[in-house]
């Protein structure tokens, strides 16, 4: 219930916010933070162009995308305070709905009989096979660890006793974040800035779409993005008071939307990114 | 009910006997009429046992085979349920799907013969308690059954797969008659309750053993790997309706021979619990992971059917361990799994199979890549393809992913208990399901995307047949019902429960573990039609939005490009080139490639061809090297009629005179010991 406001409040800014970070960091004044939203809001209003080869499922793609993400938001809790969904196993229903929404545009993509977005399709369908496993492991041993099956039941009770538990947490996060960035088409798995459509993920699967289909896409990565913070948030806020955990939540989808770049500076600097980019990438440019 | 029962196998008596003096058209409106009001009897039995209880009766056999118990309890009905709805959508298409064969009257009647005769024995085989009996059933079904694989017999290939089918159910036969002389040796009787007999009064490594024989000859029909290698070959040759029959209750009778036995044997289901599920999860991952690379869409559909073979036995494997370890959770998880994943795999395996059957006869080619823009030719044909697909990934709202769910809800619970070798197996287990799921996304993504989505080709579209409404008529009342469990599956509820309690005599009904799981049903029906309303009230909210918007229609983005976009569309096997490489080491693939040479190089292709590592192992190479060793032998076979004809008296001859001499020898050895 707080979560799912608090997801709905961030996603609003979050994006603007972070990039206004990045044009201060790079020494450029940058757009205010809610630019983003008024770009989506923009598009809300504009009309359409559709490909003449594509049909009734490039359309319904999009609606069917965020709300595959809303119904997601209902089931995430805020420490100990259930979403609005809650049950046992709920975070199986979760991956699924969210697969859902993945099924559709990546068929939309390939509705369209291009090249480009048939590639970003593969790649999609690809890494949500990939990725799907680690969030259900990490999830199964949150399990194991607290006895509980639903995403409130394994975060209400989530709380470290000891130090050891605590590197536990941080490895969890470590995992999650690579999850939440290859969901999210962040670096350095995806560049949604990228000039070229060859080396896009996410981008070049809606090469197509415009309009009010496009801005609900975009909304649609702000509210995962969001979505996937409140996640992360959600490894340490255990019993907290909402006066601790919304700030926290804050701080940790902050510092989730940096991790990629960080972790790709310091592979650069530190000199293993070439066995990490191996490992990370799997010759996706290839 | 017992009268029910004997009309049934009347009707199909009487249909044979009068096929031979009908008409081709009057055949196939009988095999219509009798189908319907058999499955319309067969149904009537499946309720009133759900509602009134099991019956049984007896029929009087002869000596040897002695007395025939009939017996229909809840496992019964549930197969016999959804074995009849299957066949009966089943022979609603076909009689469409029939129509183009008009003219091969003869190929046409053997079919209808074998199509009736199937059904007959399938509901037999699920209600016998007899052996003997049980395997006369068996045979009939698994010969009728080719029967129906070899309809287009003029094709090499077909021939082929029909006789690979054909060898490997009877090896199948094989062991499952060995497990019942086994039986029949030691209790000196065929009826099912001398398994429990014998195997109660025996240390469990006996029952265990018993197990593993029969669960050898149903796992070649029900495909778990390694004995899956006939089911990726029979069912692309068979005809569209036989292929989703065969896949959607012909290989589950498998699936029954084993939930069956299990009610039956006592034997360490622990041992079978952890064997049966780490075999499932490697048929489970195995299967997706050679669909993935298939190019002909009805084989790609057949691997699929190992992938949900394993999950199903994922489901009976933790139903086991669940009955092993005495905990309730899991019994209930796993086999309500198992049982609810059988019926739905019957169901939209069947309608795409149907599905992929109309694409046949419009196209006149499973090849994906000749294939491509048919949703705009076909509409209803893509969306109930598209609605199977969606199914059988296990997505929200449709049946397969209440069965999932189900299964998932056993693992975790399994999980958090307190056994740690379970809880190893099955974080490999969840491992399993969870890849399973992500394959299964990229195949029917690149199954429907690819067939049914972009541009049409144009040497596909010169000739291409039109949809009929009247042959989608089965596939939208199957459609109906994946929707309909998807949504309420809690209408199951109370039926499963039931089947549950067989395995558990001492199960109590108002268990909170069961309630628990009930809720979780109720729970995911609700949410499944929220997560509907929401996509249609959001649906609404664009349209009316966008109602008054300006929409121009234009050709899709080429970067530039404005040649003919067909040549450029993504193909199937460039949309799994990726995973193609990642799986490389697991799978066998063989390419051919041509480079390109020169300034203006000529028109190059490059062939994969991916094949099943399995199946060289255990079929090819061992048939490669006893067809070696036989090869020596190859001196007898000189085509010399006369020594043929000295060959068969040598045979009978020796026939005769071994027992003869045994018997002498032992009359003498009982003289010498007597002396």
């Amino acid at each position: 219930m707080v979560s799912f406001l608090l997801i709905i409040l961030v996603s609003f800014f979050f994006t603007g916010f972070v990039i206004r970070t990045k044009s201060i960091a790079g020494g450029r004044k940058g757009p205010g933070i809610m630019q983003p939203m008024k770009d989506i809001i923009r598009l809300w209003r504009k009309g359409s162009v559709y490909s003449s080869t594509t049909g009734f499922i490039f359309q319904i793609a999009p609606t069917v995308y965020f709300s595959s993400v809303i119904m997601a938001i209902l089931m995430i809790p805020q420490g100990n305070s259930p979403g609005f969904i809650s049950f046992e196993g709920d975070f199986v229903m979760f991956a699924y709905i969210l697969a859902l929404g993945k099924f559709l545009m990546i068929i939309s993509a390939l509705d369209t009989g291009s090249s480009f977005e048939g590639m970003g399709a593969s790649r999609e369908a690809l890494f949500s096979m990939l990725v799907e496993p680690a969030f259900f492991i990490i999830m199964g041993s949150f399990a194991l660890f607290t006895g509980n099956t639903s995403f409130q039941g394994i975060f209400g009770s989530l709380h470290y006793g000891s130090e050891v538990s605590y590197m536990l947490g941080l490895l969890a996060t470590f995992v999650f974040v690579l999850i939440a960035m290859i969901e999210n088409s962040r670096m350095p798995v995806d560049d949604p800035n990228t000039h070229l459509e060859l080396t896009m993920i996410h981008e070049v699967m809606i090469l197509d779409n415009s309009g009010f289909d496009l801005g609900l896409i975009m909304y649609t990565t702000n509210l995962k993005f969001a979505m996937y913070g409140a996640i992360i948030s959600n490894f340490f806020i255990g019993m907290l008071p909402f006066a601790f955990s919304i700030p926290l939540f804050l701080a940790i989808l902050y510092f989730h939307s940096y991790f990629g770049v960080a972790a790709h500076i310091f592979w650069r600097f530190v000199g293993v990114r070439q066995i990490c980019v191996a490992f990370f990438m799997l010759n996706i440019k290839y | 009910m017992k009268l029910l029962l004997e009309i049934f196998n009347l009707l199909a008596l009487g249909a044979l006997a009068a096929i031979p003096f009908l008409n081709t058209k009057v055949r196939g409106i009988l095999a219509l009429a009798v189908i319907s009001v058999q499955t319309f009897l067969a149904f009537i039995i499946a309720i009133s046992v759900f509602n009134f209880g099991s019956f049984e009766f007896s029929y009087q056999g002869s000596q040897i085979i002695g007395l025939i118990p009939v017996r229909v309890d809840y496992l019964s009905a549930w197969f016999i349920a959804l074995i009849s709805f299957t066949f009966l959508t089943g022979a609603w298409y076909g009689f469409q799907y029939m129509k183009n064969y008009r003219e091969q009257a003869d190929n046409i009647a053997l079919h209808i013969a074998a199509f009736i005769l199937v059904y007959t024995a399938l509901i037999n085989i699920c209600v016998v308690q007899n052996g003997l009996i049980f395997l006369v059933f068996w045979e009939i079904m698994a010969v009728s059954a080719f029967v129906l694989v070899i309809f287009e017999n003029y094709k090499t290939d077909t021939l082929k797969a029909g006789i690979n089918y054909l060898i490997q159910s009877h090896v199948s036969i094989l062991f499952i008659m060995l497990g019942f002389m086994l039986i029949k040796m030691k209790t000196g009787s065929f009826n099912f309750q001398a398994i429990t007999s014998f195997t109660a009064g025996q240390p469990a490594i006996i029952g265990v053993g018993l197990f593993i024989i029969f669960f050898i000859g149903f796992a070649i029909k029900a495909g778990f790997v390694p004995f899956h290698t006939w089911l990726p070959l029979a069912h692309p040759a068979a005809p569209a309706h036989v292929s989703g029959i065969m896949s959607g209750v012909i290989i589950k009778i498998g699936i029954y021979g084993m939930l069956r036995l299990l009610l039956l044997i006592h034997a360490d289901m622990l041992a079978i619990g952890y064997f049966v599920l780490v075999l499932s999860v490697i048929t489970g991952v195995y299967g997706v992971m050679l669909a993935i690379v298939q190019h002909n869409l009805k084989k790609l559909l057949a691997y699929h059917s190992i992938e949900n073979i394993g999950i199903i036995g994922i489901g009976i494997g933790l139903g086991c361990l669940g009955l092993g370890y005495n905990n309730q959770f899991l019994a209930v998880a796993g086999l309500g799994g198992a049982l609810l994943h059988t019926l739905n795999h019957s169901l939209f395996k069947s309608l795409l199979f149907f599905a992929a059957g109309s694409v046949y006869r419009a196209a006149h080619t499973m090849n994906i890549e000749a294939l491509g823009g048919l949703l705009k030719k076909l509409p209803r044909t893509a969306y109930l393809f598209l609605l199977g697909s969606l199914a059988i990934c296990g997505l929200p709202p449709f049946n397969g992913f209440v069965s999932e769910f189900f299964i998932y809800s056993g693992l975790f619970g399994a999980l958090i208990s307190d056994h740690s070798t379970l809880t190893l197996v099955v974080l490999f287990a969840i491992l399993g399901l969870v890849l399973i799921g992500g394959l299964a996304l990229i195949c029917f993504t690149k199954a429907f995307g690819i067939v049914f989505l972009g541009n049409e080709k144009p040497e596909l579209h010169t000739n291409l047949d039109a949809e009929k409404f009247g042959s989608t008529i089965p596939l939208y009342a199957i459609g109906g019902t994946i929707v309909l469990i998807g949504v309420f599956p809690f209408l199951l509820g109370s039926s499963l429960q039931k089947i549950i309690g067989l395995y558990q005599p001492d199960f109590n009904l108002n268990a909170q573990s069961l309630n628990s799981m009930l809720q979780q049903l109720t729970n995911i029906g609700w949410y499944s039609l929220a997560f509907m309303a929401a996509i249609l009230f959001f649906y609404l909210v664009r349209r009316t939005v966008t109602a008054k918007r300006r929409v121009v229609a234009d050709a899709t983005w080429g970067c530039g490009f404005v040649g003919k976009a067909e040549k450029t569309q993504y193909t199937a096997s460039s949309f799994i080139r990726t995973y193609r490489k990642l799986a490389e080491p697991v799978l066998l693939i063989r390419r051919e490639k041509e480079e390109a040479h020169g300034l203006y190089p000529n028109s190059v292709q490059q062939k994969t061809h991916a094949f099943d590592r399995i199946e060289k192992w255990f079929i090819d190479q061992p048939i490669f090297y006893f067809r070696r060793f036989l090869q020596r032998f190859e001196f007898l076979q000189n085509g010399n009629i006369q020594t043929y004809v000295i060959y068969g008296v040598v045979f009978i001859a020796l026939i005769v005179l071994i027992p003869y001499l045994i018997d002498k020898i032992s009359l003498v050895l009982n003289f010498l010991n007597q002396i």
